[in-house]
């Protein structure tokens, strides 16, 4: 197990060397680029020139990529050129700020997914089986960028219950939050309730079950003492693993509600060329997604008693 | 002639008849009938979209006509005034009675008109050629690219399986959308960019499908003969193990037709998609989103079209794989 542990985090490590070098040369290996990007198009060339001296750009390309990657380690991201400030100052409130947002989300995701996938893989074939699977299919058939403008029609324009943009600018609002949090769910559930209901129909089909339901267990016992412990093995990964998509709907969703989170700030970095905070936001989006499939993979393994126990 | 004695033993059906035989097949998936009839609505629609236009049908998804026009209101012209860049006499029809009269009508806004006058439905119908032209032309690519890799990887194990596997996990522990818009921001938002984009990042998990299927595949025994027979290893790639990974390919085929569809409309949503004027559903929702609070039928409608078309080929998927299933 320790060994297994180790050997994951060393694929993690390598991972996010492979992902930082490819990061580095695609913004950085051209560096009068760099400085156009930095100082601006109006710049005069020994401007540029003078900057470029001062910042150590003129150095080897391995010793740039060293010094960078030692100054991402310790936190030091650089300037952003759009806010004038350090990237960390801006990027560390944005994050939790999105940190918030995908929390609420996961707390109705994995309620809601995991009760319909085990109901539907309960009674496999049944009506409620083929309703729940097809309403999954219809929500993530449903794009982010498309049930945001629908369900901000239903729900601001039509019924005006909620308001249509979560700016947050007067301090922190609940309110604000229900619109966002819908899409996300409304997107995420179903992908995790087909793959719980996939997980719980295998196991209902297993011999212990059947021994269970044919020595005379009621089966309310069956299915909390037998079927859920190992049905939901599975959608434990599936629900870490949903990180990494969620990182990608938070883009569209913030962009939409005009939230101020890290998704937006990846957005509105690329759209300004403002390069320090691009790599910034883009490695720390990477490292999240990379250590949710470690980790997904390490509890996988330890919640598998066949593998836990060989 | 040696094709035809070493490839196949029994008597194969042509291309069509298997296509035929697929297609009946899916009629005992009442799921995936619903999922083809949607999708072959929209084939038809993005078919018969420049007919529509020239019998006068539909208006030109491009002309500036009424700005701001809600849904099913008539495009009334008073005389003496021109229609894209036509005297109004010349081609509409003149009202003879009611509050109207002497002035022209030219037709309706069924779906209303966007902020700077188009006509929405003319637009989502030619969106529609947009986008069944680039998402199955990408998703095509994207295949040409992951098939030959994940066949390699599946067959020669080895270094070649360590490399594109590590490749395959490094881009896919990118968030999707970050690194779209991270090549999208390098590179610029073109036809032909979006394209690469799609393929660079999709190819990886095309990939690693092919290799499971191939790792499976290899050991077959007809595998076996055909290497003992000396067969080039292309053939053996190409002829006797892609072949038979077919039936998990065209389900994945539709997923990823799905998910393509879904990154073409959200880079036009994020405002890095095709470059305008002609109409892409995405760039469409991102253009009017912010009268979403007076207009929301501007946004509205090409939601209900992107989404029924991913809808249309997940239920397709649906169908399919739950055919392939009973087999």
């Amino acid at each position: 197990m320790l060994i297994f542990i180790m050997r994951r985090a060393a694929t993690m490590v390598l991972t996010m060397i492979v992902v930082s070098l490819l990061l580095f040369l695609a913004l950085e290996i051209n560096k009068d680029a760099v400085a156009i990007k930095v100082l601006g198009p109006y710049s005069t060339d020994e401007q540029r020139a003078i900057w470029l001296e001062n910042n150590g750009y003129n150095d080897p390309l391995p010793v740039r990529y060293g010094r960078w990657l030692g100054n991402f380690v310790v936190g030091d991201f650089g300037e952003s050129t759009r806010f004038k400030t350090e990237v960390s100052e801006i990027l560390w409130p944005r994050l939790a700020n999105t940190g918030i947002l995908a929390a609420a989300t996961f707390a109705v995701v994995i309620p809601l997914s995991l009760l319909l996938g085990v109901l539907a893989g309960m009674r496999e074939g049944s009506r409620l089986d083929r309703s729940i699977s097809v309403a999954s299919i219809v929500t993530t058939s449903i794009p982010e960028f498309a049930s945001a403008p629908l369900l901000a029609a239903i729900f601001v324009f039509y019924l005006g219950w909620l308001p249509g943009t979560s700016g947050m600018s007067d301090g922190f609002s609940v309110v604000q939050l229900i619109l966002p949090v819908m899409v996300l769910v409304l997107y995420d559930f179903g992908y995790v309730a087909r793959m719980t209901r996939a997980s719980m129909a295998d196991v209902m089909t297993t011999d212990y079950i059947r021994t269970a339901i044919l020595k005379g267990l009621p089966y309310r016992t069956v299915i909390t003492r037998h079927a859920l412990r190992n049905a939901l093995i599975a959608p434990f990964t599936v629900i870490m693993l949903q990180v990494n998509w969620l990182l990608s709907g938070v883009i569209v969703v913030e962009y939409f509600f005009a939230y101020k989170g890290f998704g937006a700030l990846l957005l509105e970095a690329s759209l300004n060329n403002d390069i320090y905070m691009i790599e910034a936001c883009a490695m720390v989006a990477v490292f999240v997604a990379v250590a949710t499939q470690t980790l997904a993979d390490i509890g996988y393994t330890y919640l598998n008693p066949r593998i836990r126990f060989s | 002639m040696s094709e035809q004695a070493a490839g196949s033993v029994q008597p194969r059906r042509s291309a069509i008849g298997r296509i035929f035989r697929g297609i009946s097949a899916l009629r005992e998936s009442p799921v995936g009938m619903v999922g083809a009839a949607i999708v072959v609505f929209w084939v038809l629609v993005a078919l018969s979209a420049s007919f529509l236009l020239q019998l006068g049908l539909i208006f030109p998804p491009n002309a500036t006509l009424a700005p701001l026009m809600g849904p099913g209101s008539e495009y009334i012209v008073s005389a003496g005034r021109n229609v894209m860049n036509m005297p109004v006499e010349q081609v509409c029809s003149p009202i003879t009675s009611g509050t109207d009269a002497g002035n022209f009508d030219c037709g309706t806004f069924w779906l209303g008109t966007d902020h700077i006058g188009r006509d929405i439905l003319s637009r989502i119908i030619f969106g529609s050629q947009t986008v069944l032209t680039y998402a199955p032309l990408a998703t095509l690519c994207a295949y040409a690219v992951g098939i030959p890799m994940g066949l390699a990887a599946g067959y020669k194990r080895g270094w070649v399986d360590d490399v594109l596997s590590f490749w395959a996990n490094v881009i896919l522990s990118f968030p999707v959308l970050v690194l779209y818009i991270l090549i999208i921001s390098l590179v610029g938002s073109s036809e032909i960019n979006i394209l690469i984009a799609i393929v660079f990042a999709s190819s990886p998990g095309i990939m690693r499908i092919v290799r499971g299927l191939t790792l499976d595949l290899r050991n077959r025994e007809y595998v076996f003969a055909a290497e003992t027979r000396g067969e080039p290893t292309l053939r053996v790639l190409f002829v006797e193990i892609l072949p038979n990974a077919r039936g998990p390919l065209i389900v994945d085929s539709m997923l990823r037709l799905g998910y393509v569809i879904i990154t073409i409309g959200v880079l036009g949503f994020l405002g890095l998609g095709l470059p305008p004027p002609d109409p892409d559903w995405g760039g469409m929702i991102n253009e009017t989103r912010q009268l979403m609070m007076t207009f929301p039928h501007m946004a509205v409608f090409p939601c209900i079209a992107i989404s029924s078309l991913v809808l249309g080929f997940n239920l397709l998927a649906d169908g399919l794989r739950e055919v392939s299933l009973k087999d």
